[in-house]
């Protein structure tokens, strides 16, 4: 058993050292009907060869993205080598939460600086140092607008993306708060405003949304500001920060965001890495851990998690939240990326994307039995195609291609089975379009 | 000396040798400098209406080189378990296979996208199956709920299963107390109060456990659960746990168990057989995915028969031959979705490596051995430290209070971070709160035998240090690690939570 040290001889002196016979006296508190009295009924221990040919054959059991037009919430995106290089060093990798911050500087510091590229990115004063996913930052924002305006209604945008709209809905539904949901807004033609009234706490949209199409957010910031209800401004590609308007710009209070497109792998699903960004006024009202800077006896910068009083270990059931944990290595590897792109190479990363999408949709836009709706996007956007959207997808992926996603996938039952989102991002070559195309016309 | 003026060195650059400070990315990055060359697209008609950022972002960039160099520096200020014990209770630091993390990173698995069609991700659901087979035979459960994205995460998906199935028999209204042991993590009670119910604190023992006319007192007509911790965070097994399990199903209530300290017993004894009805497993401490600074984690729930139709979507579900992902709750007894996506998938695979690795043989070998450890600690501390509830076995975390300090100027505190200067990450101390000065030791099973003794050696002469008044290692401690004691209550009073944003 490579992973265990100890050997037979070993175990024998600590037995003797503790004054007890055997391994199984050690277990003597456990009441004796409850000891398991067999095997597990599991295979024994394998090598290091076994597992990895085991895991192998799974793996190749998948179609990996390589013509793939996937989005709606998870991004395939080049990552630079040095990104998984960094992250796999054993002192990021193998260390914990950073309770002891004289041993360790180097993640607090790293989400110090994480802190500050979020909140430069969204245009907002203040982020924490990272949630879960998007999806579940989503939901903690409509919690944290309770908080803050001592209201209890949350109003849904029919543009943002249905799985974070149900989270957002089970998470409330249990904590007693009332969410209104409107109809799937396909052309960004929702009229939100209206549905703000003195009840509601925020007001939750999308940007870009989960159709593609852009938005201005600040008639709906007036609007919501003028009611006493925060806006919550949900950004699912954060590359697309790169290229369009920040929510911070538009009057947004709460910025909520997932992270995967940078630095971090699809892995269908997750881990991914929440972002989360507001205003300094709502500082003490956040969720999520804050790393802050201080000094230290000697009077050198120092970095400390801070503001503790809010978290679940000290306030216990009157705490912000129950989240104890942050997505620390995926944050690192957002990091990482955004301080090898830069500026300068974010918004050249942006615009190749831009430019990806808008050559696709312009060479789809020309198929027959095919027609784009938006007119805004950045690197997403959505087809009607004359035949189900689903079925499509199938027959495509037989021929290679990986073609979108059907709206039906994420909205069953609301008619618009016609509808595929499709995604191109700075990976994708003119051959994997030119592919796709051939592809879409030899199956519509 | 030159860039830290205050840094007690004598060198003129301010490193010393392999110590080397690393200034903020802000102060050395520039916005014109990037380390990704991206070729500038070919010239196109914009589709971003008057969307377009204008104003400077606030990014600066990093060439590769200088790139690695941050990161390597600052790397260099983090202790981890590649680099020494790490007995931190509760938390469960053992060691992290680079296999996993190698098999994480096939493309089959990095590289594959939660939305494309499921036949064609046949082998990741196999993967999820294979997995649950796994978590399921160790626990002798029902089901698994795999979405959980971290213990806490688990902790609510379980409570909201225990809520839907109290509905489904029309007491949801009526049932809306959680009963919680005093010594428990702060994350049960902040659970249950984020949906809603309200927490009843219950007593332990004076031996360190929950007894079951404790919760017989607490049980009635309102109470939808019980939140145990078994092994507890006292390190100590609840001994009556099949007792308690009885009164609270007796009394209409479900008996959702904390799984976090699951590794001391995996294999050994299993929650199903003591009544469990939900408990979430941290992945990242029974099955070594690594805690990455603070995470990701996961936090799969595993389900009793009666919960296990109210498991969240997504779930897989077989039929014959066939395997798929339920993706919406409609038309099932599901109560909803809690995460986009279906959950820590690359989570998954590692912790399935170490399974597949351990085998069912080898998981119970690494219980026995966590727990032998923290024993030996036990032994052969007993007469330097003092325990809060006597000389009695423990689980695999080792529970030592501050009574053997007493009178001698040195604190917790102290004594924790003179660990450091020693070469060890402290233990966990002041938890569990019902313990005064707590210190919480959980060596593992990835110990030798004489990294143990070191560790013993090395805690011994600490003690004595501070029983015989030497104050002033304690004090000044920790002399030897990248900082002092920072001032937390500074940083604290006046948040400073970005660069550029200090007045």
């Amino acid at each position: 058993m490579r992973y265990l040290p100890l050997t037979e001889d070993d175990r024998a002196q600590m037995r003797e050292a503790i004054g007890v016979p055997t391994a199984e006296a050690l277990y003597a508190d456990v009441p004796k009907d409850v000891l398991l009295t067999r095997p597990l009924d599991l295979p024994r221990g394998r090598g290091e060869m076994e597992v990895e040919r085991h895991l192998a054959a799974l793996a190749r059991n998948n179609v990996a993205a390589s013509r793939s037009f996937l989005g709606a919430g998870a991004y395939r995106h080049h990552i630079p080598a040095s990104v998984d290089h960094l992250i796999q060093r054993s002192e990021f990798l193998t260390s914990y939460t950073p309770y002891q911050p004289e041993i360790s500087q180097g993640t607090l510091q790293v989400l110090f600086e994480f802190q500050t590229q979020v909140a430069a990115l969204t245009g907002m004063e203040i982020a924490n140092a990272s949630m879960y996913d998007g999806s579940t930052a989503c939901a903690e924002a409509a919690l944290m607008a309770h908080r803050v305006t001592k209201r209890r209604k949350a109003v849904l945008s029919g543009g943002l993306h249905p799985h974070y709209a149900e989270v957002v809905r089970t998470l409330s539904r249990f904590a007693g708060d009332e969410v209104d949901t409107l109809a799937p807004d396909v052309f960004a033609r929702e009229d939100i405003t209206a549905q703000i009234d003195d009840d509601v706490s925020c007001v939750i949209v999308q940007t870009p949304d989960v159709f593609g199409n852009l938005r201005d957010l600040s008639p709906i910031a007036r609007a919501c500001h003028a009611k006493g209800a925060l806006l919550v401004a949900v950004v699912t590609e954060a590359v697309s920060l790169g290229l369009v308007t920040p929510p911070g710009d538009f009057g947004a209070d709460i910025v909520v965001g997932e992270g995967q497109s940078l630095g971090n792998p699809l892995s269908f699903g997750g881990p991914y890495v929440g972002l989360f960004a507001t205003k300094q006024e709502h500082l003490r009202q956040m969720p999520g851990r804050l790393c802050g800077e201080t000094v230290d006896a000697d009077g050198r910068r120092s970095f400390v998690l801070t503001l503790s009083a809010r978290e679940q270990h000290i306030r216990r059931d009157k705490a912000t939240s129950n989240i104890c944990t942050n997505s620390g290595l995926c944050a690192l590897a957002f990091s990482i990326h955004l301080t090898l792109l830069g500026e300068a190479g974010l918004r050249r990363l942006a615009r190749a994307n831009h430019a990806s999408a808008v050559r696709l949709a312009e060479r789809l836009a020309r198929v027959h039995g095919v027609e784009v709706l938006n007119e805004t996007f950045f690197n997403e956007f959505t087809l009607r195609v004359s035949s189900d959207a689903a079925r499509l997808v199938e027959r495509l992926a037989e021929r290679g291609v990986l073609a979108g996603v059907p709206v039906s996938r994420l909205l069953p039952g609301a008619g618009l089975d016609d509808l595929l989102l499709v995604t191109s991002t700075e990976v994708a070559t003119n051959e994997d379009h030119e592919a796709f195309i051939a592809a879409l016309e030899g199956a519509l | 000396m030159l860039d830290h003026p205050n840094h007690p060195s004598e060198t003129f650059s301010g490193d010393r040798g392999l110590d080397q400070e690393e200034p903020l990315l802000f102060e050395i990055g520039r916005a014109d400098v990037t380390g990704v060359d991206i070729d500038e697209p070919e010239p196109f008609t914009p589709r971003l209406g008057a969307l377009e950022r204008t104003a400077p972002i606030g990014l600066p960039g990093l060439s590769e080189p200088e790139t690695m160099r941050h990161y390597v520096r600052l790397s260099r200020k983090n202790y981890s378990i590649d680099a020494g014990l790490y007995p931190l209770g509760s938390c469960t630091m053992k060691h992290n296979s680079r296999l996993a993390e190698k098999m994480a990173r096939l493309e089959g698995f990095a590289n594959i996208h939660p939305l494309q069609p499921q036949a064609t991700a046949r082998g990741a659901l196999a993967l999820m199956e294979e997995l649950s087979r796994f978590l399921l035979e160790l626990t002798n459960m029902s089901a698994v709920a795999l979405s959980p994205k971290a213990g806490a995460h688990g902790e609510l998906c379980g409570l909201m299963t225990i809520e839907a199935a109290l509905r489904a028999r029309g007491q949801a209204q009526t049932r809306r107390t959680v009963l919680i042991p005093q010594s428990a993590h702060g994350t049960n009670p902040a659970s249950a109060a984020l949906l809603g119910f309200t927490v009843r604190a219950i007593p332990a023992g004076e031996d360190g456990i929950v007894h079951a006319d404790a919760v017989a007192a607490a049980l009635g007509p309102d109470v939808a659960a019980i939140m145990l911790t078994n092994p507890n965070t006292c390190g100590l097994f609840e001994r009556e746990v099949v007792e308690i399990a009885r009164l609270v199903h007796e009394s209409g209530g479900y008996f959702y168990c904390d799984g976090a300290n699951f590794n001391a017993i995996a294999g050994v004894a299993r929650p199903g057989d003591m009544g469990v009805d939900a408990m979430h497993l941290n992945l990242h401490k029974t099955f070594s995915t690594p805690h990455g600074g603070g995470g990701p984690g996961a936090g799969p729930v595993v389900l009793s028969a009666r919960l296990a139709p109210f498991a969240p979507v997504p779930f897989l579900l077989r039929d014959g031959d066939s395997l798929r992902l339920v993706e919406h709750a409609e038309g099932t007894q599901s109560f909803g979705r809690l995460t986009a996506f279906h959950g820590q998938m690359g989570m998954f695979v590692r912790a399935l490596s170490y399974l597949l690795s351990h085998g069912g043989d080898g998981v119970a070998q690494a219980s026995r051995d966590a727990v032998l450890a923290a024993n030996y600690l036990r032994a052969r501390l007993r007469d330097v430290m003092t325990q809060p509830f006597g000389d009695r076995l423990c689980m695999h975390e080792v529970l030592f209070d501050d009574a053997f300090l007493k009178g001698t100027g040195v604190t917790t505190l102290d004594f924790a971070k003179a660990m450091i200067d020693e070469g060890y990450h402290p233990m966990t101390v002041y938890f569990p709160l019902v313990v005064h000065g707590a210190m919480l030791i959980e060596p593992t099973e990835s110990e030798s035998k004489r990294s143990l003794d070191r560790f013993v050696a090395t805690l011994r002469a600490l003690a004595e240090s501070a029983q015989r008044g030497e104050t002033e290692r304690f004090a000044e401690a920790p002399r030897h690690a990248p900082r002092r004691r920072p001032d937390e209550t500074a940083a604290a009073r006046r948040p400073v939570l970005r660069w550029g944003s200090r007045q």
